[in-house]
């Protein structure tokens, strides 16, 4: 089970990367909410992993460490209120600057291929 | 259990909301004037909780009257408390500009800034590191939207970087802090640096990987050297009294990562003790000339000023790699100057550039300004103070800088990077204020004039400079007070979990 969990964690944290590094917004985005999947999988397992333990003591012979989960869903709260932010942004952006490059303008070699088109 | 440590956040969250009620939302000047009035108010409490803090010495405040290490804290060291009171002045100085005019060219500007204040104040105040994260968080959703407050192209661009940059930022901000929870089995700052004193072997490489993803994060915040090219393009980009209050928030970084290698990974932490210095040290060296090379190119005033607060970022970095009292003394004295100025510069800087037409702050001959005697006044005062020039503020605070260097490489190279970007400063100030104020061309000035609000914001926040030369007794001797607090952690261990120290001991 470790082992699984953490080689979901590490693809979802490669993929998140590479999409992070692209150029368009769309793909950012993307990225960042792979990222942020990746960061939930990893707090929750900072807790150790349990099999049927329940966060209260006393109802199962094993309990799960409470803490993890309540730092949980405080950053999937966070996280999920930044994206959605930063998807009004990234069509802001779009609206504002005519292309949905991060920097703003094209690089020379897309630019011109449009253009030709 | 005193209240009043947690009023600073309190206050302006809870004015925000009423900013957003009807009755007041619907008047642009009942708006102006709660914002203001509650500002005030946050000054004087913050005020009183240094005079109380300094008075009783450190006081934390338990939410929920839970225990610590379990429930959540806030902690009041005269350290935290002078940031806050920092804050309060300086976000004064900011709503007053912004009130006069700025604050309608967007809407909600009153309550994000109210929102962001709170996140400030929450981030220095808390003794928890991941209400540090949720504090964090609040504050960066304030000044997303506050960055792109009035629109346009450029503030655009530079808020999809800046909240790009800060969302990989938090993400690695989470993975430290799974490591770090992981290993040490708790998130409250005093109760981790009993745990990090008495780690076992098999741990130490997960808890360090875990401290320098942290260094990471801070270093985005703070914009240390390869972290840092975000910082001129946003600061530049943001409406005035945003850029004023921004001038603090790279300091909240300073401050996260003063905080964490003191007091976590200090004197007591053994094989872990010290393990920031090696990176701080050349990585705040070269911001410094970096940030100095960046005022000497700058094109226009706005992105001059921005390469300053880099400057002094680099310097705050030194001075924390060098992790001794008085070092940290002096980070505490600079930034207060530090941040004061800059913030000051950043609304000249709007002034200038309104008085001159299409040519803006840019650094080009314009127009003549209409008010050239108070601008300039105002500039010099500001040039110098920042320059580190005697008689105001930034000489006392280089003296404390060049004093805090200890062995002699270290006050070679410290106390020669430091002295060449000031000529650098004063050389790239000379040059833009030359420019801006007489190479002017014909042209008649314009109908632009400074507005009362405007000239007594900026006079608040510039009055520290000379203030802080007059007070320079009682403030040299609060900095001491408040390094000797901060590195006297087994004093604050014992206060903030008393008796209760050995609870869990492993993991």
């Amino acid at each position: 089970m470790e082992s699984l969990l953490a080689g979901c964690i590490g693809f979802l944290t490669a993929c998140g990367v590479f999409l992070l590094l692209r150029g368009r917004t769309f793909p950012v985005v993307v990225g960042l909410t792979m990222l942020a999947y990746a960061v939930n999988l990893f707090l929750f397992s900072s807790g150790r992993l349990t099999l049927q333990g329940a966060a209260v003591l006393g109802t199962t012979e094993t309990y799960a460490d409470p803490l993890p989960q309540a730092l949980v869903l405080t950053a999937i709260v966070i996280g999920f209120a930044m994206t959605a932010y930063l998807v009004i942004l990234a069509i802001r952006a779009r609206a504002d600057l005519g292309n949905d490059h991060v920097d703003g303008k094209l690089p020379e070699n897309e630019s011109s291929r449009k253009e030709s088109r | 259990m005193s209240h009043l440590i947690i009023a600073p956040i309190l206050l302006p969250i809870f004015t925000a909301l009423l900013i957003m009620l009807p009755p007041i939302h619907y008047s642009p000047m009942r708006r102006r004037w709660v914002s203001m009035i509650s500002t005030v108010i946050l000054l004087i409490l913050t005020v009183c909780l240094l005079w109380q803090t300094q008075a009783e010495g450190i006081s934390f405040y338990a939410l929920g009257a839970w225990q610590p290490p379990f429930g959540i804290i806030l902690v009041a060291d005269i350290f935290s408390v002078s940031m806050v009171c920092l804050t309060s002045v300086l976000a004064l100085g900011a709503i007053c500009y912004g009130s006069a005019g700025e604050d309608e060219r967007g809407s909600f500007f009153h309550p994000l800034f109210q929102f962001q204040l709170m996140g400030i104040n929450g981030a220095f105040l808390t003794g928890d590191l991941f209400n540090l994260f949720v504090f964090f968080e609040v504050l960066l959703i304030a000044s997303y939207g506050l960055l792109v407050h009035a629109g346009g192209k450029n503030k655009t661009k530079a808020a999809v970087h800046y909240v790009v940059l800060n969302l990989a930022g938090s993400a690695v901000f989470l993975f430290s802090l799974g490591i770090l929870y992981g290993t040490l089995g708790t998130l409250n700052i005093a109760d981790m640096a009993v745990q990090v004193a008495q780690l076992p072997a098999e741990n130490l490489m997960l808890v360090k990987s875990g401290g320098l993803l942290l260094l990471i994060v801070f270093a985005l915040k703070a914009a240390i050297l390869p972290l840092q090219f975000w910082l001129p393009a946003t600061y530049s980009a943001a409406s005035p009294p945003v850029a004023a209050l921004f001038a603090v928030m790279t300091k909240i970084g300073i401050y996260a990562l003063l905080r964490v290698y003191t007091t976590i990974f200090g004197e007591q932490a053994g094989p872990l003790a010290g393990m920031a210095s090696d990176w701080l040290w050349p990585f705040g060296l070269a911001t410094i000339m970096l940030g100095a090379i960046g005022v000497l190119a700058s094109q226009d005033f706005r992105k001059l000023v921005a390469n300053l607060v880099i400057i002094s970022v680099g310097t705050l970095v030194t001075l924390v790699a060098l992790q001794n009292s008085a070092a940290t003394s002096a980070v505490l004295f600079y930034t207060v100057h530090s941040t004061l100025v800059c913030g000051a510069l950043f609304l000249l800087a709007d002034l200038i550039g309104a008085q001159r037409g299409k040519a803006g702050d840019r650094l080009v001959p314009g127009r003549r300004m209409a008010q050239p005697a108070l601008l300039g006044t105002m500039f010099v005062a500001a040039a110098v103070a920042v320059a580190g020039l005697p008689p105001l503020s930034g000489f006392v605070g280089k003296l404390m800088i060049l004093q805090a260097a200890s062995s002699p490489l270290q006050q070679v190279l410290l106390w020669s990077v430091v002295l060449v970007s000031s000529l650098m400063v004063l050389i790239g100030l000379s040059r833009a204020g030359s420019i801006l104020f007489w190479r002017v061309s014909g042209n008649e000035a314009g109908p632009e004039r400074v507005l009362p609000l405007q000239a007594f914001a900026l006079g608040w926040l510039l009055l520290a400079a000379p203030l802080m030369v007059v007070f320079a007794g009682p403030l040299t001797e609060l900095s001491f007070a408040a390094a000797e607090q901060m590195r006297d952690i087994q004093g604050s261990i014992a206060i903030i979990l008393g008796d209760a120290a050995p609870v869990g001991e492993q993991p």
